[in-house]
């Protein structure tokens, strides 16, 4: 268990209450104050907290959020997560990809109070007792990263197509992979990794 | 991103209370499904209902149960929930068996986490992309009086029922369930309604803010497919400028009641190309009670861009659109 934000909590006045049914009860409209006309610093300090719990690379996390927190604003910036990457924050270049109950997921367009009762799995969490991952190794050899912003999304979506599918063929990984930009468009390197790892027994 | 209060309501007629109080208030409010397109909307500050502020309140409607999934229904036809996601219909094998078309219009949306993360109702109801609108341009779809396109760079717009606004609608499996002759389950303040797909897009000349019928409270709460006979194939055909994860420069859904050889009835429409799916019916009637030939086919591809009306700079449309329907029709009649 870890809980990160109870000096937040207590100093931001968090509405008190814990568990899934007073998460509802919790989000108040922030902009009916700023409409009163409320000064900004007093608009700021009633910015709504959800407490929620998640599970990120299965270590359970029960954290407060503002509301508008996305998903990767919560693994980065306060989990210290830093491996789950921002790139246009959009949906549309994938660096930010991580496995949401198993499945990728852009983690900057979803929200981290939606979050809430979820399993997430990152980057960080592909390494066992020290040692990278096969698919990663396998990207190490195969230079599959250039500049390597890219990397973590691509390596989350891989690893969710080799856990459903051990023996892809090119045009699946292509598939599974067309979700995540490569800048330096070395996608041939990073299909020729997908391949091997799955040579070599996969993910 | 702006400050919002997200809410996580437990019913739909909750999530419409929470809404119908927050406007009440004087609060711009959304409604999220899978909120991959609200969030870019909320960060760009792109109004997501016309005229509106970016949202105070978010109602969160994946909290809500028992509105994702997919079933037969009663009338042996499937009623699917608006929050199943894009993978799950396109991965599911009786949507797969008997609505082919709207399976693969699911597949072809955007990027795999994308379609994990967006739903059916989310995909039909997400503004569009024309790139004055996403880039904070006050135009029709804003809230304000005018289309930048027109005398600006229109190479994606509409040459169907353009006007004012030539946006084109970018749903892939909304122009599917129209061709499907699906049913819309909405809930609201005011009760509950039930429209055919057909009537649930409005055209700019009707409503120049609006791409559809919802009220700023209702949800697009279920889709109805009618029961699918024996002999029914369908297909969906998508023109992208790259392979994949954009939107359909044109595209076609095409269901053909075929026996024997014989087209009993056909439903083509069009997405990409107009601001609502675009049903062509004088290119549907050439196929009733006919055999599907090449010539015949090609005689369906000229009839169905017949009434196009395309920009300056789109009207490498209409050659595309009319092969495209040509060739989703002898895909599907098995001719081709």
């Amino acid at each position: 268990m870890k809980d990160s934000h109870d000096s937040e909590v207590s100093r931001r006045e968090f509405i008190g209450g814990t568990g899934a049914a007073i998460v509802a009860a919790n989000t108040i409209p922030v902009k009916a104050q700023d409409r009163s006309g409320e000064s900004n610093e007093r608009a700021i300090e009633d910015v709504p907290l959800t407490r929620i719990t998640l599970t990120v690379n299965g270590t359970e996390h029960r954290v407060a959020v503002e509301d508008r927190w996305t998903l990767t604003e919560l693994l980065r910036d306060h989990l210290g997560l830093t491996g789950t990457r921002i790139g246009c924050n959009r949906g549309e270049c994938g660096a930010c990809t991580v496995l949401l109950d198993g499945e990728p997921a852009y983690s900057c367009s979803t929200l981290a109070v939606w979050a809430h009762g979820r399993s997430v799995q990152t980057v960080e969490g592909l390494e066992k007792s020290g040692r990278v991952s096969k698919l990663q190794q396998a990207f190490i050899d195969h230079n599959a990263p250039q500049c390597g912003f890219c990397t973590s999304g691509q390596l989350m979506s891989a690893t969710a197509l080799l856990q459903r599918n051990a023996n892809p063929t090119v045009r699946e990984i292509r598939e599974a992979l067309a979700g995540n930009l490569c800048r330096c468009s070395n996608y041939n390197a990073i299909v020729e990794a997908v391949q091997a790892a799955t040579r070599t027994g996969g993910a | 991103m702006k400050t919002f209060a997200n809410h996580n309501p437990g019913s739909v007629d909750e999530a419409v209370a929470i809404a119908q109080a927050a406007i009440s208030d004087g609060l711009s409010v959304s409604f999220a499904g899978g909120g991959t397109d609200l969030l870019q909307l909320v960060k760009d500050r792109i109004p997501n209902r016309p005229g509106a502020g970016a949202p105070d309140v978010l109602v969160n409607l994946k909290s809500i149960p028992g509105i994702g999934g997919i079933a037969v229904n009663a009338r042996g036809g499937l009623t699917i929930g608006g929050l199943a996601p894009l993978s799950a219909l396109a991965a599911s094998s009786v949507v797969r068996q008997r609505y082919s078309v709207l399976a693969e219009a699911a597949e072809q949306v955007a990027s795999p986490q994308i379609r994990n993360t967006g739903t059916l109702a989310g995909n039909v109801c997400q503004r569009p992309w024309c790139w004055y609108f996403r880039n904070g341009f006050n135009c029709y779809k804003a809230g304000g009086n005018q289309c930048f396109s027109i005398v600006g760079e229109h190479q994606l717009h509409a040459i169907f029922g353009g006007g004012p606004s030539f946006i084109v609608h970018p749903s892939d499996v909304a122009p599917a369930l129209v061709a499907l002759e699906a049913t819309f389950h909405i809930i609201g303040p005011h009760g509950e309604r039930t429209l055919p797909a057909a009537e649930f897009f409005v055209l700019p000349r009707d409503d120049a803010g609006h791409e559809n019928v919802l009220g700023d409270a209702e949800v697009l709460v279920s889709i109805n497919l009618p029961a699918s006979a024996n002999g029914v194939h369908s297909s969906y055909h998508k023109v992208m400028d790259r392979q994949t994860w954009t939107h359909a420069v044109a595209s076609a859904a095409v269901v053909l009641d075929m026996e024997e050889g014989l087209c009993r009835s056909a439903r083509i429409v069009l997405g990409g190309v107009a601001p609502i799916p675009w049903r062509v019916q004088a290119a549907e009637a050439l196929l009733a009670g006919e055999r599907v030939t090449a010539e015949l086919a090609d005689a369906v591809g000229v009839a169905a861009v017949a009434e196009a009306q395309p920009l300056a700079k789109n009207a490498y449309k209409v050659p595309l659109t009319r092969r495209l329907v040509e060739r989703t029709v002898l895909a599907v009649s098995g001719v081709a």
